[in-house]
């Protein structure tokens, strides 16, 4: 068993991740639950043996949040970790072509999804009890580094990253001021090799469509999604207790220089 | 020589605020300035004021038909299309604790769908024209978070990063269109007036808020038009996608 080589630094405490039944959501609940957290996976369909309790949930629905959450305090007393991670690339739009449509529909799953994760997160990390006293628990929103530069996806998916990145910080800002002991931090991966390529691998292949995205990275290669889990389970950890309202890339520096070509192209 | 000589600027939000004063400084500057706004009668009697170079036409900046209808009526009256100012927008104070999605759906409908909408609607007719620049007014709070305005956070930050896409999206294209965000500090204009009265650590309102610059004061919207119309005209021709602050030092 993995989780027996792995520390306990995380028992005792108990983490959602949505989208968690695929790509850095699945490796990220895999690495919580690794390291002693009881981990909600949070997805609208369930994986095959994916790691901790399964909940079937929409981030888009307000509704689908606070029965999540109802029933995660009534069987587990307490919430320490949110992975906002749940997304969606929305088809590949630019200014031109994409619909008011494609446009809310984005928003409704990447921004507003992060926003009420983050309020519901908030009331729950601030129930307390005899393990806990005081409001505490770290938030970690999935961005992209799509809310930091304009080449690296479609509009409305760009727009909702960039929400993303503010909404963090704003959280971040008034939880400290709250006085409440939660962190709250946006992560911007560059190309990780996940579901959300599923088209891309659709028409050019796999391994084809991972070589072109790789080269767009000056590391050489597209990130596994483990290795964004380690981000995760990091800024999800009390290691990282002094980071709040921070934008920790993990690209293969595609963010540090300057850019040749687009990590997409248009159209 | 006048600075936006002959170009043609359709301007959301244009009849009060940072936008109005664009309109003025551009009408001043030899172009012609469309104001689109949801006061009829302010519009109008500021477009009365500015003369022929002026026009007023309604829009809701959330409604794509709308949209459509004042890019037409730009093209209509004028004869092209050559300058966007997304200037349309709400300041709304909520924290996370307290926001509805309601109203992080109304802000960011308003201010990021909005300044989407305005984009998609100009491009096809400033590219028409022979080229021309967009300007979006994300704001400080695009840059820099801020507790007490969480949803308006969430939405300039959606237009800082939207602009970058729409600007590569446009050199890709060859469409010959830049695309920039300007980054106000607190701006003495309608938008922050209800806050001026209020009292925040026992100041009021106006000092707490002139308190945060290192300038010592508000902005005023003639500053922040100063910025757009170098952005609108052809001096800056060589920028695009880039982040303008315009914010009395707040985020040095």
């Amino acid at each position: 068993m993995v989780a027996a080589n792995m520390s306990g630094e995380l028992s005792g405490r108990v983490a959602i991740v949505t989208g968690g039944a695929s790509g850095i959501g699945a490796a990220t609940a895999a690495l919580l639950a690794g390291h002693g957290a009881r981990v909600v996976v949070a997805d609208l369909q369930e994986a095959k043996d994916g790691p901790g309790r399964f909940a079937h949930h929409d981030v888009a629905s307000e509704e689908s949040w606070k029965s999540l959450l109802a029933d995660l305090l009534a069987n587990e007393g307490r919430l320490d970790i949110v992975v906002n991670n749940a997304g969606i690339t929305g088809g590949m739009g630019n200014p031109e072509t994409t619909t008011v449509e494609a446009w809310q529909r984005v928003q409704a799953i990447n921004s507003e999804g992060v926003f009420l994760g983050c309020k519901y997160a908030i009331q729950g990390m601030k129930k307390t009890g005899p393990d806990k006293p005081s409001a505490k628990g770290s938030i970690v929103n999935i961005s992209s580094i799509a809310g930091l530069i304009g080449a690296a996806g479609p509009t409305a998916y760009s727009a909702s990253k960039g929400a993303v990145r503010l909404l963090s910080k704003s959280v971040a800002l008034y939880c400290a001021e709250q006085k409440y002991d939660i962190r709250c931090n946006s992560v911007h991966p560059g190309g990780v090799d996940t579901p959300i390529f599923n088209p891309l691998w659709q028409a050019v292949g796999r391994e084809q469509g991972k070589a072109f995205l790789g080269s767009r990275h000056p590391i050489g290669r597209m990130a596994e999604p483990a290795e964004l889990g380690e981000v995760v389970l990091w800024l999800a950890s009390d290691r990282s207790s002094f980071v709040s309202g921070a934008e920790i890339v993990a690209d293969g520096a595609i963010t540090s220089g300057l850019q040749r070509r687009p990590l997409l192209a248009a159209r | 020589m006048p600075r936006v000589e002959g170009k043609v600027v359709l301007v959301s939000g244009g009849a009060s605020g940072i936008g109005a004063a664009t309109a003025r400084l551009v009408v001043q500057e030899g172009g012609k300035a469309v104001l689109a706004d949801r006061d009829e009668a302010k519009g109008r009697a500021l477009a009365a004021e500015l003369g022929g170079a002026a026009q007023f036409v309604a829009l809701d900046v959330t409604d794509e038909m709308a949209w459509q209808k004042a890019v037409a009526a730009s093209v209509d009256r004028f004869g092209g299309l050559h300058g966007l100012l997304n200037a349309a927008g709400v300041g709304v104070r909520n924290s996370i604790e307290d926001c509805t999605l309601e109203e992080y759906r109304r802000v960011n409908d308003i201010n990021a769908l909005g300044t989407f909408l305005g984009c998609k609607a100009a491009i096809p007719a400033i590219k028409q024209s022979g080229g021309g620049s967009i300007v979006n007014i994300s704001s400080v709070l695009g840059l820099r978070g801020a507790s007490y305005a969480m949803a308006y956070c969430a939405s300039k930050g959606a237009v800082r990063t939207l602009t970058k896409n729409v600007a590569l999206y446009c050199a890709q294209m060859k469409y010959d269109i830049r695309c920039n965000s300007v980054h106000p500090g607190y701006i003495d204009t309608p938008m922050i007036a209800p806050r001026l009265d209020q009292t925040i650590d026992n100041m009021s309102g106006r000092q707490w808020l002139e308190e945060l610059h290192p300038l010592g004061r508000l902005g005023r919207p003639e500053e922040v038009a100063n910025m757009i119309l170098f952005l609108l005209s052809d001096e800056s021709s060589f920028s695009t996608g880039s982040e303008f602050v315009c914010d009395g030092g707040l985020t040095a």
